[in-house]
């Protein structure tokens, strides 16, 4: 009798029946379907640009672009190159992305927090404010805005005029005073960034001295007045600069101030009235997801409803809120883009006129997916960070 | 009733309890419940009614229905409705030919009519292939007016058919279905030889009842619809397919799904529509020429696809370990774990997130506007264009955003019924 070998017997398998040899192959014949692709649109491409002698490389950006943006936050002439041009574009859509972050949130919370309010009257009015808002094309909200803006506004001569002669509303935009630049300012920045700090370290005190022994300290008043009074402090110490550019109207219209464009205006309250509705869901789902027991244990505690909710339901529902939060904003940067259908200068703008001009559609398009890209990749980078800070701290 | 507290005392009666049911106890209930309550309610309350007045008054009382002109509509005060009454075939339709008018009208109804019927969860099996075959013939055939099907491309889904058949049902059907696929294969494969061979000819079966309309004359209502409708149908198969890549263990099939997949969800659809009408015509072969519509087309079913594939690897996600396991125990090759464990199980939990899908690509159709197509917002932005009726742009926008809501609005709906109709199985 034989004796049985040690270990398992050795699997006779034919190679087409080998898991491994069957994967490789696969993964072989679709890489190298793609690859084949790729080569043939390469080589039409490669083809197309010498029959229609354009040249390739980003040499252009160097060129001068000629065209004109009517809104840039930084110095721009249509002197200036092809790559200032972009630049331009860029910053608009981080300011206008920015911006409507932050106020789509704000916006999106109230609403989310008041379709779950006990007051029937504003949960249903909050219900309808994201169903009317969610259910129609963001584009058609921003042309509809545009054009109230340009018809409800009057004409610069018959500005309507608020606070006393200070603030213009007109169809060309809205004019506001701003201070005459002066050495303060500087100062006043380095003020407010310390003020922020000096709020941070006594929010950490506050909260170390509570954990030690239950002494409530009303942190957030005392924070808000060190942000505001600091900077303050900086500006009279500096000699309290009161000159005011204030816009007045010399011709056919304002000089002076400064100025929002209309089409700036349009774009941020269409993306902000937009988005928020998608924020309430998301904010209403969040509070809803939490169990029922949470807010019921707060309130027996004797917590307000205002302190059950900053303290005991936010706090969690944020950990269910944060990840769909994260592609809204995602969403708010890639939406920003639909200025181009009412003449925002933003990237897409820029870079079609760019690509109108040179005729070189690739290197742009290589642009635009990298500028996207990467505002994409900073913005999913930062809120997983802070998901991270949020999660349950588990062992 | 009394309670007797101690010997011989008895306590004083207590009132009855509020009144808890009834509209006088909902009112205090659910509107002033407190000072603050209360308050809120009465400032929201007046808020309304001051706008519904102001509304009413602008869109009924003062408003026109029937002019000629814009020029009835100036000083009147109120809603300018004559200039939908006007303008609402071009809305509709776009610049459809005029007399042919009736056909994207019936177009949009057989669309309406097969989206309708694929609601119903009766119709969740090889019905929908029929429902589909049939609705898309009658679109198209209604849009274009003449159809030419080419025989070749008969025979090829005849092929596919075939194949697909037999791979799925060889161990379980009965010998003579089991034929029928071989033979419907054997068919297929037949005729692409002969062909390429040289011994048939090309052919094609034409259908053409009515004139030809090319997509450059479509507009409205009909173009939306088929952009929202086709783009997502066509890009589900391959949102399936990228999800399924995506979840692989083949390390480069799964790179490559990745790496498109979080490419095309990292830019906007505008950027990816400009790059389809500026870089395909490069990407093609001189002489090659690729019509305005299918450009657009094309890149919506590209975006969809990578936004569906995000969708259903949220349903593959759901899937306990348990159910691939027990596919692999039981044998199952990768195909037929794939058709018959984990997709069905899959797509069930991910139906309402892709309807919420569907609402997007509805919503997000507008945007190829800015290549030049002619979609319902921008046949409503067409009928601003006439110096007859200049300076009414509130009226029509809010007559389009009212369609579109009733659309948006209605699938919403759906997709709530769904998701209850869906979970009975699993809550209580």
């Amino acid at each position: 009798m034989a004796i049985a070998q040690a270990g398992p017997p050795k699997a006779r398998v034919a190679p087409w029946n080998d898991p491994v040899i069957r994967g490789w192959f696969f993964q072989l014949v679709v890489i190298g379907s793609v690859a084949l692709l790729a080569w043939y649109l390469v080589s039409n491409t490669i083809e197309n640009l010498e029959r229609q002698q354009i040249s390739t490389g980003f040499g252009y950006l160097g060129q001068e672009a000629g065209f004109e943006i009517g809104d840039s936050l930084i110095p721009y002439s249509p002197a200036d190159t092809y790559a200032r041009a972009i630049f331009v574009g860029i910053l608009n859509t981080l300011r206008v992305s920015v911006i409507g972050i932050v106020l789509a949130t704000i916006l999106g919370t109230l609403i989310g927090v008041g379709r779950l309010s006990p007051n029937w009257l504003l949960a249903k009015i909050c219900e309808w404010y994201v169903e009317a808002f969610r259910n129609v094309p963001l584009l058609l909200w921003l042309f509809l805005i545009y054009k109230l803006i340009s018809d409800l506004f009057p004409g610069p001569r018959q500005a309507i005029s608020l606070l006393w002669d200070t603030i213009f509303l007109t169809n060309r935009g809205v004019y506001f005073p701003v201070p005459f630049a002066h050495d303060v300012h500087s100062w006043i920045g380095v003020g407010l960034l310390v003020g922020i700090a000096g709020a941070w370290l006594i929010h950490r005190w506050a909260r170390a001295r509570q954990a030690a022994t239950g002494q409530p300290f009303p942190s957030i008043w005392v924070g808000a007045g060190v942000i505001v009074g600091v900077p303050v402090l900086v500006w009279l110490m500096g000699g309290a600069p009161t000159a005011f550019s204030v816009p007045a109207l010399k011709g056919f219209n304002f000089q002076g101030g400064i100025v929002i464009q209309p089409e700036f205006t349009a774009l941020l309250v269409g993306l902000v009235v937009y988005t928020s509705a998608f924020v309430a869901e998301i904010v209403r789902s969040g509070i809803l997801a939490l169990h029922k027991g949470q807010s019921e244990a707060a309130y027996s505690l004797g917590l307000s409803r205002a302190q059950a909710m900053r303290l005991v339901l936010l706090p969690q529902a944020l950990r269910v809120i944060v990840p769909p939060m994260t592609s809204q904003y995602l969403n708010i940067t890639k939406n920003s883009s639909l200025a181009i259908a009412i003449g925002y200068p933003d990237l897409v703008a820029s870079i079609n006129v760019t690509i109108n001009q040179t005729g070189q559609a690739i290197e742009n398009v290589l642009i635009i997916m990298a500028a996207y890209l990467s505002v994409s990749l900073t913005i999913s980078l930062f809120m997983n960070w802070y998901n991270r800070q949020i999660a349950l701290k588990e062992r | 009733m009394s309670q007797a507290t101690e010997a011989g005392q008895v306590a004083p009666a207590r009132l009855p309890p509020t009144v808890d049911t009834g509209a006088i106890a909902w009112l205090r209930k659910n509107l002033f419940s407190s000072v603050g309550n209360s308050l809120t309610t009465i400032v929201l309350a007046g808020l309304l009614v001051w706008l519904a007045v102001w509304f009413i008054d602008w869109a009924l009382l003062k408003a026109t229905f029937q002019a000629e002109s814009g020029q009835a509509c100036v000083g009147t005060g109120g809603a300018c409705w004559a200039l939908i009454n006007d303008k609402l075939r071009l809305i509709f339709f776009g610049s459809f030919p005029y007399e042919e008018q009736w056909r994207p009208l019936l177009a949009i109804l057989a669309m309406i009519a097969m989206l309708v019927l694929s609601c119903d969860r009766r119709m969740w099996n090889w019905r929908l292939a029929i429902v589909w075959a049939i609705g898309s013939f009658v679109t198209f055939l209604l849009m274009f007016g003449q159809i030419h099907i080419p025989v070749t491309l008969i025979f090829v889904v005849a092929l596919l058919a075939g194949a697909g058949g037999y791979l799925l049902r060889r161990a379980t059907a009965p010998d003579m279905e089991r034929i029928a696929w071989i033979v419907l294969m054997a068919l297929g494969a037949l005729y692409l030889v002969l062909r390429v061979a040289g011994v048939i000819r090309g052919a094609a079966i034409p259908v053409a009842p009515f004139e030809y309309v090319e997509t450059g004359l479509w507009g409205g209502l009909p173009v939306t619809m088929i952009l929202a409708t086709y783009g997502l149908a066509a890009a589900f198969p391959y949102g399936i397919l990228l999800a399924l890549g995506r979840r692989s263990n083949l390390p480069l099939i799964r790179a490559l799904c990745v790496g498109f997949i979080e490419l095309i969800r990292g830019v906007p659809l505008i950027s990816l529509l400009i790059m389809a009408s500026f870089l395909l015509p490069l990407f093609l072969p001189p002489g090659v020429s690729f019509d305005k519509f299918l450009r657009a087309q094309v890149a919506v079913i590209l975006f969809a696809g990578a936004y569906i594939a995000e969708v259903v690897r949220g349903g593959l996600q759901s899937l306990p370990k348990g159910q691939f396991e027990a596919a692999d125990a039981m044998g199952l090759n990768y195909a037929q774990k794939t058709a018959f464990i984990v997709l069905p199980q899959a797509l069930r939990v991910v139906i309402p997130p892709l309807i919420n899908t569907f609402i997007g690509f509805f919503k997000d159709t507008t945007l190829v506007l800015v290549i030049g197509i002619f979609d319902f917002l921008n046949t409503a932005n067409a009928a601003l264009v006439d110096p007859k009726w200049a300076g009414f742009p509130g009226e029509v926008y809010l007559f389009a955003a009212f369609v579109y809501f009733c659309f948006c609005y209605s699938m919403s709906r759906y997709s709530k019924y769904l998701e209850r109709e869906l979970n009975k199985g699993t809550q209580r």
